[in-house]
């Protein structure tokens, strides 16, 4: 069977959820090979096997973390020519985050292959793997090929239920020799980002946004505690965002965030198209807000048409009340 | 010595618009009106502050599309940029992101560059990967997503810049040549003032196709495309959600719905 390198999203050796997802999509089409690069790489092994994962390639060196993204695109290219050497490569798999976009399309052009970028399903078809992507703020679904070379495929999060299936998960270190260009980019400081105690915006299983409607800085504890009653993230409008009300980090919309949870809660915001086109692919969307005309509510399983203040902390009482 | 500074703009369908997919799925922009990508307002920006602060500096912006781009190059010279070249050739139709970055790559190396500026991605194609891509094949550093930018020291000189991640903030410093780019969160972008639009109409646009760039017509196109869009089908129009109206009982009610669906 055909391999399908999947390249692996960790923070100190802690597995992030869409690297799950891409195991799960990556058994589709063959047999997942992991790559896990860094600090902590090997402590990746046993997630990565439980979920699928016949071998786990791995390498540390300072350069992981001292400069941006070129030398993970160096090892990444060693991987594939270390599997592709021992046989058939399927295609390489990589989640939809900033810097995996970024490590794939650099790979891409290395081993002169076509690349398909925020795909949201995977299939195996006659031609190679079959990508499922969203255009327009999603009003349309494309089904994509690649057609010359090893398919590299981005996949965005939440694009699959994580299954388990437990594989050998034998770990390799993985040999590579950083390219001159490596070191061109110095990371000269990092702040790790304070930890909210929430999940990340765009793996979140649900997500309560609020907007123009929250009316101040303040006011969000409303929306983070609906947020903190379901177990949510908790994003932003571009107006709540401008108006300073709440990190840009959080910005759900054309220029901030894509997500696609399987619940999105809209709290206060109208549904502009460059909001909807951060979550117009949520599962189910339910909005709530005093202005009965918004945009929003064309998207709506469930529409409030009221005063945000009053029905956000009712909502959240009743969850508690019914969590017990 | 002048620093030389390319911002790459994209000419895209107005997302206010009704856009769809052309008989060969590529994007129709015969029904749409066009504008400057508005995250490329932001390169082209902070192209014009990096400008000002060096003490010499001249600022080409670059695009590759249909006779009608030349709108957003007009946009970025009423803002303040110095030149423009339009990449234009009937052979381009249907380029893919790869091909897009040969072009570009190909029209940067011929107009000469110290610093590469471009949006965080197109707000049409939303992929965020052409800025990598031209590191890439201009073989120089590629300093991305950066909400902060700064370049010291002229055409040989560095680039400094804070990269927001998911789960870092970041401090990035490269030497010139580079590839930037920037977020929304870089800076507002300014409107062109009116003398700014009328001296725009006298500033200079090149025209290059694929022979000035040594580019052969299969490599790029629809033909010469690595990828292959299949299938576009309109997503279904949801169906009418329940739309209540609070009386009151507004949150208990969205509790009951929620509760039905599972999710508490």
């Amino acid at each position: 069977m055909a391999e399908v390198l999947v390249y692996v999203d960790h923070v100190d050796g802690a597995v992030r959820k869409p690297t799950l997802e891409l195991l799960t999509l990556a058994r589709r089409i063959g047999e997942p090979v992991a790559v896990a690069l860094g600090s902590g790489a090997e402590n990746t092994a046993a997630v990565l096997a439980e979920h699928g994962a016949v071998k786990v390639l791995t390498h540390d060196a300072a350069e992981y973390a001292d400069y941006l993204v070129v030398p993970k695109v160096d090892a990444l290219q060693a991987a594939y020519e270390a599997v592709s050497a021992g046989g058939s490569l399927a295609a390489v798999l990589v989640p939809s985050s900033a810097e995996g976009k970024e490590i794939a399309a650099r790979l891409a052009i290395r081993i002169g292959s076509g690349i398909i970028t925020d795909a949201v399903d995977l299939e195996a078809g006659d031609e190679g793997p079959v990508a499922t992507q969203s255009a327009f703020a999603a009003s349309f679904t494309t089904k994509s090929r690649v057609s010359k070379g090893t398919p590299v495929i981005t996949v965005k999060p939440n694009s699959a239920a994580v299954q388990a299936a437990p594989a050998a998960g034998a770990v390799e270190a993985l040999a590579v020799s950083f390219s001159e260009k490596a070191t061109g980019t110095k990371v000269t400081a990092r702040t790790p980002r304070e930890a909210t105690g929430r999940p990340e915006l765009t793996e979140a299983a649900i997500v309560v946004s609020g907007g123009r409607g929250v009316n101040g800085a303040e006011n969000f504890s409303v929306i983070e505690n609906l947020a903190d009653s379901l177990g949510a993230a908790v994003g932003a409008s571009r107006a709540a965002v401008d108006a300073g009300w709440y990190p840009h980090s959080n910005q759900v919309g054309q220029t901030g965030k894509s997500v696609s949870p399987q619940l999105y809660i809209a709290s206060g915001i109208s549904g502009a198209i460059q909001h909807r086109a951060g979550m117009q692919t949520s599962k189910t969307i339910v909005a709530i807000n005093k202005d009965a005309e918004a945009p929003i509510f064309d998207l709506v399983d469930y529409g409030v048409v009221g005063d945000l203040f009053e029905v956000v902390p009712q909502l959240t009482d009743e969850i508690k009340s019914r969590k017990g | 010595m002048s620093l030389r500074i390319v911002v790459t703009v994209k000419y895209v369908p107005d997302a206010t618009g009704d856009r769809h997919f052309a008989e060969d799925l590529t994007v129709d922009r015969d029904d749409v009106d066009g504008l400057l990508s508005e995250l490329d307002e932001y390169a082209v920006e902070q192209a014009l502050q990096i400008a000002d602060e060096a003490d010499d500096a001249e600022i080409t912006v670059l695009t590759v599309g249909p006779e009608d781009a030349k709108d957003a190059l007009r946009k970025a010279l009423s803002m303040g940029a110095h030149k423009a070249i339009h990449v234009e050739d009937d052979d381009l139709h249907g380029t893919d992101a790869i091909g897009t970055s040969l072009v570009l790559a190909k029209a940067i190396e011929k107009a000469g560059y110290d610093l590469v500026i471009s949006g965080m991605a197109s707000t049409d194609g939303t992929a965020g990967i052409v800025p990598a891509l031209l590191a890439e094949r201009l073989g120089v550093p590629q300093v991305t997503l950066l909400s902060e930018v700064s370049v010291e020291g002229g055409p040989t000189g560095t680039v400094k810049g804070r990269r927001d991640g998911d789960t870092a903030s970041e401090q990035l410093e490269a030497s010139l040549p580079a590839v930037v780019s920037v977020t929304d969160q870089s800076g507002e972008a300014r409107y062109p003032s009116f003398k700014g639009i009328m001296a725009a109409k006298k500033k200079p646009v090149e025209s290059w196709d694929l022979e000035d760039l040594e580019i052969e017509a299969d490599e790029v196109g629809l033909e010469g495309s690595w990828t292959k869009v299949d299938t576009a089908a309109e997503r279904p129009a949801r169906t009418a959600g329940t739309i209540v109206k609070d009386e009151g009982e507004g949150g208990k009610q969205l509790a009951e719905f929620l509760a039905g669906q599972k999710f508490i």
